[in-house]
């Protein structure tokens, strides 16, 4: 039995300072309406189940804990997320898994521009689209994608790889369509097993990093 | 930062619940722009009497309009003095005043300090009417002063908000001064407002106004342009500014945050969706 916090009566305060030394393995957050920093660094292995809509860096910087939104998350959700599991039933806006070091961030309707903008390691599975410049300067990770993406795909991109299903309105500066070998259908089978997710990894392309603009050189200059 | 509430019924029946839920919405987007807040309500008939021409002042008050011109109805909003009366007839008789909103059928209301305070000062909880849009105000371009608050309303009945800043404020004003549009304050937001009035007197419809807003403005942001008869959502290429807008049988709304929508009738079952960068979005009566 999930303990339960109404933020209509609890303050967001309480509910974090709650959940930073918790009593409960599982939790059921009622009336978040849009609230900002829902359920923030949690750093245990707990359930954490929000009712309703989010506000702003839902789950940031979560270790180990599973959180799952039962609706739409604002700007920055799991940003900086360094282990555990972040689900969003509804849609992410922007910055969804900014600059995360670890873990999986699940959005199973479409996240807005730069999903995963300077995404460090985090592995991000995105049901529907992703917008414009999503993966801009991912240095570590993964972003699979099953729907479409926008413009400038990747921007300026490092390490991290990107799985897409559907249609790439363009690519940014220096990523690149890049052959899909044995290991990516195998990697990305379990990105999606992992989301709960049942496409088949035959149906996707992969796009990564040309590694032209990893230092500056003044021939690049029209590219950055 | 900077925070946007706007709100346009489609159901007659919650006209008279328009200034209390725009007044619930103003007071989530507290914290994004706490020194200044304005707002604007179209068809209310105590703000603007159907039929009757009304002008929204600054720099006056009742006691100088009445003064001024025996007869005609005013009254103080805060830093605001609203009058039923046109604004060539007010020009003549107050040319100290600065003129924040005029036309048919609408009323613009601004100040500064804390919105919710300012909201209680305007009264907005118990006004009526079929369209309303609000902005709380973090100053970034210019001075915090009544005349720097949003909305910007330039033309007849026009409205526009703003979260952001552009780039290339002062070259577009520049411009347009050289073309003999005035100005009432350094505010980058107000070179939009006028851009944008200045292209519908020249017969681009709406649409057209905001997509060469597009092509001309450098800079961030998300606005909301209102009319007599329209509302209106556009933001940058790079949409870094937050909107959303929600939508269901009864009303559009957008604002910078869903808790802003979170207090609407309805909120429940609203379509609810970002704009994509710039899309103009446009609803109308």
């Amino acid at each position: 039995m999930a303990t339960l916090i109404d933020l209509a009566r609890t303050p967001v305060r309480e509910l974090n300072q709650a959940l930073h030394a918790p009593e409960a393995a599982s939790w059921r957050v009622l009336n978040p309406r849009g609230a900002h920093a829902v359920a923030c660094g949690v750093r245990e292995d707990l359930a954490v189940d929000i009712e309703g809509h989010v506000g702003y860096y839902c789950a940031g910087m979560n270790q180990r804990a599973t959180v799952t939104v039962h609706g739409n998350a604002g700007t920055g959700v799991a940003e900086n997320m360094m282990s555990g599991t972040v689900r969003v039933r509804g849609n992410a806006s922007q910055s969804a898994g900014a600059t995360a070091h670890g873990g999986l961030l699940v959005v199973d309707g479409d996240a807005s521009a730069r999903c995963g903008i300077s995404m460090k390691g985090v592995d991000i599975v995105v049901g529907g689209n992703v917008g414009h410049m999503s993966a801009f300067m991912g240095q570590a990770g993964r972003l699979v994608v099953c729907g479409d993406a926008g413009e400038a795909l990747g921007d300026s991109l490092y390490e991290a790889r990107i799985y897409v299903r559907g249609a790439v309105k363009s690519l940014g500066a220096d990523c690149v369509e890049k052959e899909m070998r044995a290991e990516h259908f195998v990697e990305l089978a379990e990105l999606l097993k992992a989301a709960e997710r049942d496409e088949d990894a035959a149906d996707f392309r992969r796009y990564g990093s040309a590694r032209t603009l990893y230092h500056f050189n003044v021939g690049n200059s029209a590219a950055y | 930062m900077c925070g946007i509430v706007g709100l346009h019924l489609r159901d007659p029946s919650l006209e008279p619940r328009l200034g209390d839920l725009l007044s619930a919405m103003l007071g989530q987007v507290v914290e994004r722009g706490p020194d200044s807040a304005g707002v604007a309500v179209y068809g209310d008939p105590r703000l603007s009497p159907p039929g009757q021409a009304v002008v929204s002042l600054l720099g006056t008050s009742k006691t100088e309009v009445e003064a001024a011109l025996p007869g005609v109805v005013a009254f103080d909003a805060d830093a605001t003095t609203v009058v039923h009366a046109g604004a060539d007839q007010l020009a003549a008789a107050l040319p100290e005043a600065t003129v924040i909103g005029s036309g048919e059928g609408f009323a613009v209301l601004k100040g500064t300090g804390n919105p919710v305070e300012l909201a209680d000062a305007f009264g907005l909880a118990g006004v009526s009417g079929w369209q309303g849009v609000g902005h709380t105000r973090m100053a970034t371009e210019s001075a915090v002063t009544p005349e720097g608050a949003h909305p910007f309303s330039v033309g007849p009945g026009q409205c526009l908000v703003h979260n952001g800043s552009f780039a290339n404020h002062a070259t577009i004003r520049r411009e347009l001064r050289a073309q003999g549009v005035e100005f009432d304050s350094e505010n980058d937001s107000e070179v939009g407002a006028r851009f944008v009035a200045h292209q519908l007197e020249q017969g681009a419809d709406l649409e057209k106004a905001l997509r060469l807003l597009c092509e001309r403005f450098d800079g961030f942001y998300t606005l909301l342009v209102s009319t007599g008869d329209s509302f209106a959502v556009v933001r940058d290429a790079i949409a870094c500014k937050p909107a959303l807008v929600a939508e269901t049988d009864a009303w559009v709304a957008m604002a910078s945050e869903y808790r802003a929508l979170d207090v609407l009738p309805g909120i429940e079952n609203a379509r609810i969706f970002e704009p994509e960068p710039e899309e103009v979005y446009i609803w109308r009566r």
